[in-house]
């Protein structure tokens, strides 16, 4: 277990290591804490970023974003655990962006070494390289870190904010403090004398911190156990306050129609729209119209009211166009070499496969539309926004409307969903610009599902090219290239807001994190390569859950079962075999899925399972699905889930992240496109851009494992095996395999 | 011109247009921000509200046609006890983002007034108007069970 100066030591080690590598510099900003954005005042002391002591109780501050995974209840566990507090006096609140509250994981994620293979050198790397992301002040809540960024880091603060408040108590009582104990929120001395953290506060927030060290997992009270959600109440009386239900003094409503070729006007006619009652104004925002009213159905009615011509797109204006642009990328040579293990290139004897996969674009479909509401005056801007990365957030809006960002106050909410839709700024940068006209005048913007579809910052289409060689019911080779935009690379490349130019979709360099669900698979096969092409296009692609896994995942297990069958072989066995040698936790979870499936035994006619496998943020998931068809269409009907999680901190919560993301997978899986004409997404609303209904959605039964070394990601994992696990199940039910997604073109499912 | 509404009980009166959807009166004008805007087509079941009891879309519900005391999500409990279904979603831990919660409520409760004690195949044709993009289905089933076994004994 750690202690603050053990960190700070192994910090220092890994950066003297690193000089080599010209990183010098940082050591020292590494180790120097972020100041405490949190001022200390009347009734409310604050102990460090993390803790708060009021006159009410104690509130916790999670910068992890709420956007359903349950990050506000289980982060304020990790400090719970450790300050010695009772789970009902807590409150949690998100804290303003800051410095303090970089995501030291993010970073650790996209280096070069198998990430399944880590051990403790690396390790330390991953939590090396995460000091990156606080010299950026990335405050970021995406890729499955926030267990992996605050385990360690969220306990210690707990820690720290218990001695000192041991201390200023046992100042005042004449004691040591060793002989003091915490409980429920108070310091207890051996003759039975209480003084409430509250009692201590003010003279606790002058005392340096000490070195601590954390507790034995064997002692913890809360981390391991299944939590009541510090949200639910809230939640589920309607008081919880999403950014679209933020009210204010004096606010208007607005609605917006941004270009859904992404380019610019021709020319617009506002005549109709202005003719409406209840209409305050329409505004040119360059890139398309905005309309201030007295509601917002008002104001929706009449951004569509406006006749608008748009420029054309600057990416091809079809579905085919786009595809033959993904396509085309094969023949450059690849960007990224993901794994290259022997010579998968060279002529092996054997069965050779080949096979060419593709999957659509895809829309978030967050159930609460884009919206930002933002207050603008002389010196200062408001902006409030369920949003995954607010200092991204703040240092855009400050650019739109010419403040330093200081100048600019971002409120997180909670989220009405996430799936990476909200790191992306644009939602408020509108606002501001619409709040801008306004000084004074607070704008709630609110999106239509329509805006929300045609201005989304899609998952990216992707194409495969997969061949395989097996050998005597062995694996030999596989080789694998992926055709598809970069979305990381993308994301640092543009603006906020489109259109971007054809020079900032020109991108270079490599994408590893493209290529996840596929080169980072713990199989040992002799000849075993992941490339990738990255596809230059205009189109706004953006993170999604689990994004590169999403489809590298499909890619990847669904031709591994193709090679389990050519091999004549069980694809359960065929799987556990490769993973044998190469990574015990892997094997496991397969095993577990295996028993909990009764894989072995026969299935009655018209019915069949499937098995797939995704190692992705830390974690392998194996889920098998059953198959049933019912006159003539299939249902899913049942799904069984293994993960190893490392470290199961909130059983309740994690077993609610692997269904719920293995439902969003399905829904994907079955229904999921985006498809182009005129330069426009074709969908539009839930009736076009539909999910898996109370009625399609299978029966679940979850088993989580904790023998993986690390602690891994959660919130994303269920998502990737979904696909190739469906798709496996209704190759083995109808001898048909579906190398496109969505199945829905290739079967019909009740 | 103003329209008379009542809503969780409270009389009150409208300044909209009657053609304005219920939804946003009672988000934009009453500020009851518990009844959520997801689709305004009456898809995706988030804005689900009682009529006189009975669930309806209320973004295509126009206020002028509105004939019958309105219940919000605001209004399903009595005071600080929460009503069944609520204690039922509290005890599954149903919501994960709990955008889609209050209309995945209002539907189950109004599926119980009509169904003391419903199947799953009654329950899958009820609540199938209301999409959750969470996943959260296989907790609403449970906690619906759990809320019909409690209306049921009382």
């Amino acid at each position: 277990m750690g202690r603050v100066a053990k960190i700070a030591r192994r910090t220092f080690l890994v950066g003297s290591a690193a000089v080599a590598g010209g990183v010098a510099f940082g050591v020292y900003k590494f180790v120097e804490p972020a100041p405490n954005p949190l001022n200390s005042s009347e009734g409310r002391i604050s102990l460090n970023a993390f803790v708060i002591i009021t006159e009410d109780g104690v509130t916790l501050v999670s910068p992890k974003a709420e956007m359903g995974q349950g990050v506000h209840t289980t982060w304020a566990a990790l400090i719970a655990e450790e300050l010695d507090v009772d789970w009902k006096d807590i409150t949690v609140i998100h804290g303003p962006p800051a410095k303090a509250y970089y995501n030291s994981a993010l970073f650790g994620m996209a280096l070069p070494f198998k990430d399944y293979k880590v051990n403790d050198f690396q390790q330390a790397m991953r939590e090396f390289a995460g000091n990156g992301a606080k010299l950026l002040s990335l405050q970021m809540t995406g890729g499955s870190t926030s267990m992996r960024d605050g385990f360690e880091r969220m306990r210690l603060a707990g820690a720290t904010a218990r001695e000192v408040l041991k201390r200023a108590a046992g100042k005042r009582l004449g004691l040591a403090p060793d002989a003091l104990e915490t409980r429920d929120g108070q310091v207890i001395a051996p003759d039975g004398r209480t003084l409430s953290y509250q009692d201590v506060a003010v003279e606790a927030a002058d005392i340096n911190p000490p070195s601590v060290e954390l507790r034995d997992p064997s002692t913890w009270r809360y981390l391991g156990t299944s939590l009541p959600r510090v949200d639910m109440e809230d939640k589920i009386t309607g008081k919880a306050m999403y950014s679209i239900d933020v009210v204010l003094e004096g606010m208007k409503f607005a609605s917006v129609r941004m270009s859904p070729r992404r380019q610019g006007m021709r020319r617009f006619d506002a005549s109709a729209a202005k003719a409406m009652s209840g209409i305050d104004g329409v505004i040119d925002m360059g890139e398309g119209i905005a309309v201030i009213a007295d509601n917002t159905w008002i104001a929706m009615q009449a951004v569509e009211a406006v006749d608008i011509d748009w420029e054309p797109s600057l990416y091809p204006d079809t579905t085919a166009g786009l595809m033959q642009e993904i396509e085309a990328a094969f023949d450059a040579a690849p960007n990224t070499v993901g794994r290259d293990d022997g010579t998968a290139d060279a002529d092996h004897p054997g069965q050779e496969l080949l096979a060419e996969y593709s999957v659509p674009y895809l829309a978030h479909a967050t159930m609460e539309p884009m919206n930002a509401t933002a207050l603008f005056t002389d010196d200062a801007l408001s902006i409030w926004c369920g949003n995954q990365s607010p200092t991204s957030i703040q240092s855009a809006c400050a650019q739109e409307v010419g403040f330093e960002p200081e100048q600019v106050t971002v409120t997180t909410t909670v989220m009405g969903g996430g799936f990476g839709r909200r790191g992306e700024a644009d939602v408020a940068v509108l606002a501001a610009r619409i709040a801008k006209k306004r000084p004074g005048v607070p704008i709630k913007l609110t999106w239509s599902r329509e805006e929300d579809m045609r201005r989304d910052f899609y998952r990216p289409a992707a194409m495969a090219r997969m061949r395989g060689v097996v050998n005597a019911g062995q694996p030999v080779a596989v080789d694998v290239s992926f055709a598809a935009s970069s979305v990381i690379l993308q994301s640092r490349a543009r603006p906020a807001l489109t259109p971007f130019t054809v020079e900032q979709a020109a991108l270079s360099g490599s994408d590893p994190e493209g290529l996840s669900g596929a080169h980072d698979q713990p199989y040992q096969i002799p000849n075993y390569r992941v490339r990738g092409h990255i596809v230059p296009s205009t189109l706004p692609i953006g993170y999604w859950r689990a994004v590169g896994a999403s489809f590298g995942g499909f890619f990847f297990d669904s031709f591994i079962d193709e090679m389990a069958h050519a091999a004549g072989r069980d694809p359960l066995a065929f799987r556990i075999d490769m993973a044998r040698e190469e990574h015990a936790p892997s094997v496991r979870v397969l095993e577990a899925v295996g028993e909990m499936s009764n894989w072995s035994a026969a299935r009655s006619a018209g019915r069949a399972l499937g098995v797939g496998f995704t190692y992705s943020f830390g974690s392998p998931v194996a889920q098998v699905v059953e198959v049933v068809e019912e006159d003539g269409a299939i249902r899913i009907a049942k799904v069984w889930i293994a993960a190893d999680v490392g470290i199961a901190l909130d059983p309740g919560n994690i077993e609610a992240q692997l269904t719920g993301g293995c439902l969003f997978g399905l829904s994907a899986a079955v229904m999921g496109e985006v498809t182009f004409r005129d330069g426009e997404a074709e969908q539009s609303n839930f009736y076009d851009y539909d999910a898996l209904r109370m009625g399609a959605a299978p029966a679940f039964d979850v088993q989580i494992l904790e023998n993986a070394p690390y602690i891994g990601g959660v919130g994303e994992i269920g998502t990737p095996p979904a696909a190739p696990a469906l798709g496996n199940a209704l190759f083995a039910l109808a001898g048909k395999r579906a190398r496109t997604l969505p199945f829905n073109q290739s079967f019909s499912f009740v | 011109m103003t329209v008379k509404l009542v809503v969780n009980g409270d009389a009150l009166e409208s300044a909209s247009a009657p053609d304005t959807p219920l939804l946003w009166v009672l988000r934009d004008e009453f500020g009851l921000t518990g009844t959520k805007f997801g689709c305004g087509v009456a898809v995706c079941g988030a804005c689900t509200v009682h009529v006189d009891g009975e669930a309806m879309r209320s973004c295509q519900l126009p206020v002028g046609d509105v004939d019958g005391a309105v219940t919000t999500i605001e209004g399903l409990s009595d005071g600080e006890t929460l009503s069944a279904v609520q204690t039922a979603w509290v005890a599954h831990q149903v919501a994960q983002c709990g955008y889609c919660q209050a209309g995945q409520q209002m539907q189950a409760a109004s599926l119980l007034s009509d169904n003391p004690q419903p199947t799953d195949a009654d329950i899958s044709a009820a609540m199938n108007g209301n999409l959750c993009r969470c996943g959260t289905y296989p907790r609403i089933r449970a906690a619906i069970h759990t809320a019909a076994a409690a209306l049921r004994e009382g």
